[in-house]
C-alpha cells in the first residue's frame, strides 16, 4: 500500500487512539508569539500544571511589536510582550525577543534558525504554520486551547484530515512567481474549497521553486481552508537545511517524506503553470483574484444572486467599479512584509524592479524584512540602499505590522494599500482599508506606477 | 469533572447571517486582541458590524435588531471562521451569549477552538442551511433547536439531521477538559518519547 507524505505523517506522530476516532499525536516542536499565548500560560497556572517538555517550545515576539523602533508603542503591547517574556523565563522555554539577532515573523525566525526538517510534526499558534509544509513537516495552526494542550503534553487531539493533491505542472511564464501560483490556486480550489483536507502540492511547477517560493505557496495555503499544506522533501530541500544553527541537531532521516507512488487522494485538482499570469485581488476574500492584464468582474459575469450580491458587498467595500481594469487602481501604500514575502529572496525581487525608479508621488511605501537577520543580510547586499534611494521606507525591526495591523502600523479609513501580504479581509490592515494582495515585484511596480501595475512592463 | 453540566439540547431564537467567508478578523478585530485575559471580548464581536466609527449600532445589522438581539444562535454562509487562529473569536461569540453556529462548513481551526469552548458548529447541506436561513429570518422570534444527542435540528416544520464528529459532539454534551483527559495518557506519551532517536528531539538554543 502506497500511502502519502500526509499519512506518514501522521502515523509517524501517533502516540495513541482516543475514544471517539481522534488519536493523540506527538508534536515535535512548538511555536509562540505574544498574543495567542497568554491565556494558554494562564490555564496552566490555574490547573497547576507545568510544562511537558521546555525545550521543545519556541517563543518568538512579532505580531504587536512596532517596527519603525524597538520600543514598543503602547503599555498594551508592552504588556504582551513582557508578559511573554516572564512566561518564558518561569518554564525555562527560549525567548526571541526584541533586540534578539534571532527575532523576526516566527515563520521566518523558524526556518533560518534551522528548526524545520522533513518529518517533524509542528504546531504554532498561527494559521500560517502551514509554511513548514515546505520542508515535508506537518505543520498546523492551533487556538489557544491546544496551545496549553501542547505546553503541558507535548500532544495535540487531532482528527485525521482528507487527502487533496493539487498538481500545477509545466513551467510559468517569466514574471510569474510562487505567489502568482498560490493566489491561482486559491481562485481555483475556493476559499474554504480545502476545509478539512491536508493538501500535497505537486508537478513541475512546484518543483522548480526554491525554498522561499515553497514557503510561500505552504503559507497561503491556508487561505483555502487547508489545516496542512506538504511538499515533499527532495534535493531542494536536502540543501536548505545545511548550515543553519540547529540543523545539525536533528534530522528525520530514514524515511522518504514524499508520497508513494501508488498514493490515493481523496480530491485532485490540476492547474496549467501556462495558464498562471501575475495576479491581484481585487474583492475581500484572497480567492477575488484576476490576472493584472485584466478586468475586475461585472454582474455579468455572475449567474446567481447570490454571488452577484457577494459581488457588490465586496466592491462597495473596495471602492471599485464593476468591470474598471486592474491597472486603473491607484494606491495610496506598497507595503512589503509578512510571513508569506518577507524573506531575502522576496526582497531581492523586488528591489531589481525598484534599482533605478523611484516611489510615485504621493505613494507611501514600506519595507518590513521578516526577521532581524533577512534585515542584515538584505543591508550587507545592499538591499537596503535601494529600496531608500527608490523612496521606500526601510523598517529597522522585523515584525508582522501591517499585514494584520496589531501594532501601530494601521492603514487609514478607505487607504488602499498594494500588499505583499496573505489576507484582503474587511478591515485586515485598518478599519475601512483596502487590500489588494499580489507578489513583492508586483507591489514594487505599483509602487513605482502609483496604481497596480504589470511587473513584466518593468524590465 | 463538569459531567453534571451536560448540555444535550441548544435551544434559542436564531439570527441569520448570510456572508459568505466570514473571516476571525470580521468575528474579532485586532484591537480587541491586546490582552492576556479571556474575559471582555463580548463588545469586540462583529464589532464593525454592529457598530459604525462612532460607535453607533448599526440599524442595518442583524443582532441589533428584536427579536434577534436575544439570538443564541447562527444561522450563518460558507465558510465561516476562516482566517486568523485567534480563539479569541470564539470566547467573544460565547460572551456574547452565541452558543451555536448552523453552516454548511467552518474553517478548521476556528471548528476546534470552538469545540473547546462549548460552542457547537452543526453541519448541514446548502439547502437545509437555506431553508433555516429563511426560518431565522422571520420576525415572529421563533426557536431552532438543536439536538445533540440524536443530531436533529428542529425548526417550526422543519426538522433535519445534521453532521458532527463523535468526538466534537461528546466534547460539547460533556464539557471536558481536554488538557486533563489527555494527561491520562502520560504513560503512552513517555513511552512514545522514548522511542524517538536522540537526533529526533528538538532542543532550542536558548
Amino acid at each position: 500500500m502506497s500511502r502519502t507524505l500526509y499519512d506518514k505523517l501522521v502515523d509517524a506522530h501517533k502516540v495513541c487512539d482516543l475514544p471517539d476516532g481522534d488519536i493523540l499525536v506527538y508534536v515535535d516542536f512548538h511555536i509562540m508569539n505574544e498574543y495567542t499565548s497568554p491565556q494558554a500560560f494562564s490555564g496552566l497556572d490555574a490547573k497547576r500544571l507545568g510544562v511537558w517538555r521546555p525545550e521543545a517550545h519556541l517563543a518568538v515576539v512579532d505580531h504587536v511589536n512596532a517596527t519603525r523602533s524597538r520600543e514598543p508603542h503602547d503599555a498594551a503591547s508592552k504588556l504582551l510582550i513582557d508578559n511573554l517574556e516572564a512566561n518564558c523565563t518561569k518554564h525555562g522555554i527560549a525567548f526571541y525577543g526584541l533586540g534578539d539577532r534571532r527575532q523576526g515573523i516566527e515563520h521566518v525566525v523558524v526556518p533560518e534558525q534551522g528548526l524545520v526538517a522533513p518529518g517533524m510534526l509542528i504546531a504554532c499558534g498561527d494559521s500560517h504554520t502551514t509554511t513548514y509544509g515546505a520542508f515535508g513537516a506537518l505543520g498546523f495552526g492551533i487556538g489557544t486551547s491546544e496551545v496549553e494542550h501542547v505546553l503541558a503534553t507535548q500532544t495535540l487531539r487531532y482528527k485525521r484530515m482528507k487527502t487533496m493533491r493539487v498538481t500545477v505542472e509545466g513551467d510559468t511564464a517569466p514574471g510569474v512567481t510562487a505567489k502568482d501560483i498560490i493566489m491561482k490556486v486559491v481562485q481555483v480550489v475556493g476559499a474554504g474549497g480545502a476545509n478539512g483536507y491536508a493538501v500535497e502540492f505537486a508537478g513541475s511547477a512546484i518543483r522548480g521553486l526554491d525554498m522561499a517560493g515553497r514557503m510561500t505557496v505552504c503559507n497561503m495555503a491556508v487561505e483555502l481552508g487547508a489545516r496542512a499544506a506538504l511538499i515533499a522533501a527532495d534535493e531542494i530541500t536536502e540543501a536548505a537545511l545545511k548550515g543553519h544553527s540547529h540543523s545539525g541537531q536533528f534530522a528525520f532521516k530514514g524515511e522518504s517524506w514524499v508520497s508513494g507512488p501508488e498514493a490515493v487522494f481523496d480530491e485532485e485538482f490540476t492547474i496549467s503553470g501556462a495558464d498562471i499570469e501575475p495576479l491581484i485581488t481585487w474583492g475581500t476574500s484572497p480567492d477575488q483574484s484576476v490576472p493584472i492584464t485584466a478586468n475586475i468582474p461585472s454582474a455579468l459575469d455572475y449567474v446567481s444572486p447570490k454571488a452577484k450580491a457577494a459581488l457588490e458587498r465586496s466592491l462597495q467595500y473596495m471602492g471599485l467599479t464593476e468591470g474598471q481594469s486592474a491597472q486603473s487602481i491607484k494606491i495610496d501604500t506598497a507595503f512589503i512584509g509578512s510571513c508569506t514575502n518577507s524573506r531575502i529572496e522576496d526582497l531581492r525581487e523586488a528591489a531589481k524592479i525598484l534599482e533605478g525608479r523611484q516611489v510615485a508621488e504621493g505613494v507611501e511605501a514600506i519595507v518590513v524584512p521578516g526577521s532581524a537577520m533577512t534585515r542584515i543580510k538584505a543591508e550587507a547586499e545592499g538591499l537596503r540602499g535601494i529600496f531608500e534611494t527608490a523612496g521606500f521606507e526601510w523598517r529597522p525591526e522585523a515584525g508582522c505590522s501591517m499585514c494584520l495591523a496589531m501594532n501601530d502600523d494601521i492603514a487609514m479609513d478607505g487607504e488602499r494599500i498594494a500588499s505583499s501580504t496573505n489576507r484582503n479581509f474587511e478591515g485586515r490592515q485598518g478599519r475601512g482599508a483596502r487590500t489588494h494582495l499580489m507578489s513583492p515585484a508586483m507591489v514594487a511596480a505599483a509602487a513605482v506606477a502609483g496604481h497596480l501595475a504589470d511587473v513584466r512592463d518593468f524590465k | 469533572m463538569k459531567d453534571t453540566q451536560m448540555t444535550k439540547t441548544i435551544k434559542g431564537i436564531a439570527a441569520p447571517l448570510p456572508l459568505a467567508n466570514v473571516d476571525t478578523d470580521v468575528i474579532m478585530p485586532k484591537r480587541f486582541l491586546i490582552t492576556i485575559t479571556r474575559e471582555g471580548l463580548a463588545d469586540g464581536t462583529f464589532a464593525d458590524l454592529r457598530f459604525d466609527n462612532a460607535g453607533q449600532q448599526r440599524p442595518e445589522f442583524i443582532l441589533n435588531n428584536a427579536p434577534w438581539t436575544q439570538a443564541t444562535i447562527l444561522v450563518v454562509g460558507d465558510n465561516f471562521g476562516c482566517g486568523s487562529s485567534r480563539e479569541h473569536a470564539v470566547w467573544g461569540m460565547r460572551q456574547l451569549g452565541i452558543r451555536a453556529c448552523i453552516g454548511t462548513g467552518f474553517a478548521g481551526i476556528f471548528y476546534d477552538n470552538a469545540r473547546k469552548n462549548g460552542l457547537a458548529l452543526p453541519v448541514v447541506s446548502p439547502e437545509t442551511r437555506d431553508a433555516l436561513l429563511q426560518f431565522a429570518g422571520n420576525t415572529s422570534g421563533a426557536e431552532i433547536s438543536i439536538d445533540l444527542d440524536s443530531r436533529t435540528i428542529t425548526a417550526g416544520e422543519i426538522s433535519v439531521p445534521f453532521e458532527m464528529g463523535d468526538a466534537t459532539r461528546t466534547s460539547l454534551i460533556r464539557g471536558r477538559d481536554d488538557t486533563l483527559d489527555s494527561l491520562e495518557h502520560a504513560g503512552a506519551i513517555r513511552d512514545f518519547e522514548a522511542g524517538l532517536e536522540h537526533r529526533m528531539r528538538v532542543s532550542v538554543i536558548k
